[in-house]
């Protein structure tokens, strides 16, 4: 299980988190959702070792170790992952190799034999078909001119190959369109299980009608605020988040 | 006529200083005052055949100066030849001339490798190539040299008319490593591409430095360049391309970019197109950076630990120089060769 307390994180002298606390359960899906600006990235950028992301007071667990103590490719090979918003283009680096490159680092890392070449492709191309995505684009350079929509498949496609055990979805959906939303979620929903826990930022209620959430967590300046079941995710859709912000706000 | 001063290792008045426009980047006087002694014989190591070995050809090889076997070489029809110049010395200096002239019509690869054993040695190379109408040659030079030694590489290219000439230039340095060329060009038809990649470390010094000098009309030039360079490192591109008057028709591209992973390395960069004709396509750029710290981030949150990912993208940033050789035998060795030292 993840366990998130008191964490205070700063970018550069500005506080963003100020003292969150949260905890999901293994094999649980929880939502946090918030206002522009409340540090819903840098969360996940804190989880993920982000370097300028500093903690500066709390603690990060994550199945019983302290994740703030580890290298962001520890943490990886570790289980955790973060689907970026904005997805990274790796120039001259094809998708395949560089994902089969990451797969066999973390294995080193945990001690596991590598993956050779031939089964791995049997693996991207299983995977790259429940996705629909293009073998052919495998073999180009890495998001490097692919759409908004098919850096976030080739995310979840990393995803499935990678296998991590915390995954952390940032704003995932912002930039599909409903079919490709429906694909993405599909994609998500296919790696729900006992083992994997589940955190989903997001600006919209939308992502949360394709991945059920358990709880949702509403997150304000830095804190979270409110917590509830998944019916919380369309109250706040109707109602909005006013009534959480400070007064001064 | 030569627009770059040629060294005489017997003649320390040759050896140029900072002040000398076209080695402001690289001074050889700093380092060598006096004409050093000369490098005694020495024999070739009987084992290995050089980093191109596998691809086979002729081998042309010169042990501290001296030719093993011919100092020149005419060529017709298709032909490899793997000219190494090895040098085997302690504190002492040694001079290659070597001639390689290919016939109307040849297609020649030739496949350089400067090996250096021992330290502190002087090693200069004056390498004339000559290529016949129609003529085909392609160098591929490897640079692999102890990081204490001075080493000078003058190449003198001559193209006729139709004639085409491929050169990628792989350097690792040295205490001061210099490799120029030089190159005149007709035009009609004659057609260039002259890259390099070099990659640094320690205090290491590179230095590629090239004249392409169009002479006539409807010639193509093009050319890249790139390097990294770590700790404090430099690296030096000088690449001038001529257009003379009436050369028009003139098509002329040139590219360096360079990485800078440390503090203190450096990069010298002096691109620069002199153009007295009219009608002519002639474009430059430069740049030079550190990698993509976004990127970087991106690679370790997928597992790769910061030097894998560092390598990783350094190599990918090399590797469109070495996609450009044609040819997949030297491609390939030359692209192991240098993910071997990322």
């Amino acid at each position: 299980m993840l366990s998130i307390s008191n964490l205070h994180v700063s970018v550069g002298d500005k506080p963003i988190l100020k003292g969150l606390s949260l905890d999901v359960p293994a094999g649980e899906v929880h939502a946090v959702m918030g206002p522009n600006g409340a540090g819903k990235s840098t969360l996940g950028y804190a989880l993920s070792g982000r370097p300028g992301y500093e903690a500066t007071e709390g603690a990060v667990s994550w199945r019983g170790e302290d994740l703030l103590a580890l290298e962001p490719a520890e943490r990886a090979a570790k289980g955790v992952f973060l689907s970026f918003q904005y997805p990274i283009e790796i120039p001259g680096v094809p998708a395949l190799t560089f994902v089969r490159t990451a797969l066999n680092a973390q294995r080193r890392a945990r001690g596991e034999e590598e993956v050779s070449a031939p089964a791995f492709l049997k693996l991207v191309r299983a995977a790259s078909q429940a996705l629909k995505m293009d073998f052919d684009m495998l073999k180009r350079p890495l998001n490097v001119g692919f759409s908004g929509g098919e850096k976030k498949r080739m995310e979840i496609l990393q995803m499935a190959l990678l296998e991590p055990s915390l995954l952390i979805l940032d704003e995932t959906d912002s930039g599909l369109d409903i079919d490709a939303l429906r694909i993405v979620a599909d994609g998500v929903n296919a790696l729900r299980s006992p083992e994997r826990s589940m955190l989903v930022i997001t600006h919209y209620q939308r992502l949360l009608d394709y991945i059920k959430p358990d709880r949702v967590h509403v997150m304000v300046a830095g804190r979270i605020v409110a917590s509830g079941g998944p019916e919380m995710a369309h109250q706040l859709e109707a109602e909005g988040y006013d009534k959480y912000l400070p007064e001064a706000a | 006529m030569s627009a770059l001063p040629v060294l005489d290792l017997k003649d320390a008045s040759s050896f140029p200083s900072r002040r000398v426009e076209a080695w402001k980047y690289s001074d050889l006087r700093k380092f060598l005052r006096e004409a050093p002694q000369l490098s005694p014989s020495a024999t070739i190591p009987l084992v290995g055949g050089g980093p191109f070995e596998a691809l086979g050809g002729e081998a042309m090889v010169f042990v501290n100066g001296r030719p093993v076997d011919a100092s020149a070489r005419v060529v017709c029809g298709e032909q490899t030849v793997r000219l190494r110049l090895i040098s085997k010395a302690e504190g002492t200096g040694h001079a290659v001339a070597a001639r390689i002239s290919a016939r109307a019509g040849a297609k020649l690869l030739v496949l350089e490798t400067h090996e250096g054993e021992g330290a502190g040695y002087v090693a200069h190379n004056r390498l004339e190539l000559d290529l016949a109408e129609g003529a085909e040659v392609t160098r591929i030079v490897l640079t692999d040299e102890p990081g204490d030694v001075l080493s000078v590489t003058q190449a003198a290219v001559r193209l006729a008319r139709g004639a085409r000439y491929r050169q990628t230039i792989v350097a690792s340095g040295a205490k001061l490593q210099r490799l120029e060329t030089e190159v005149s060009h007709p035009g009609h038809g004659a057609d260039v591409r002259l890259d390099g990649a070099y990659v640094l470390d320690g205090s290491r010094h590179a230095d590629l430095t090239s004249v392409v000098d169009h002479l006539g009309r409807e010639g193509t030039t093009s050319q890249l360049t790139k390097g990294v360079v770590k700790d404090t490192a430099r690296g030096v591109f000088q690449g001038k391309i001529i257009v003379e008057r009436g050369a028009d028709g003139t098509d002329a591209r040139m590219g360096h970019h360079a990485l800078i992973l440390s503090e203190r390395g450096e990069v010298d960069a002096k691109p620069e197109l002199i153009i007295y004709a009219d009608e002519v396509q002639c474009a430059h750029g430069n740049t030079v950076g550190n990698l993509d710290a976004n990127a970087l981030f991106y690679m370790q949150q997928r597992g790769l630990p910061l030097d894998e990912a560092r390598a990783l993208l350094t190599g990918a940033f090399l590797m469109e120089v070495i996609d450009r050789i044609e040819t997949e035998g030297p491609r390939e060795v030359v692209r192991e060769w240098l993910t071997a030292r990322l």
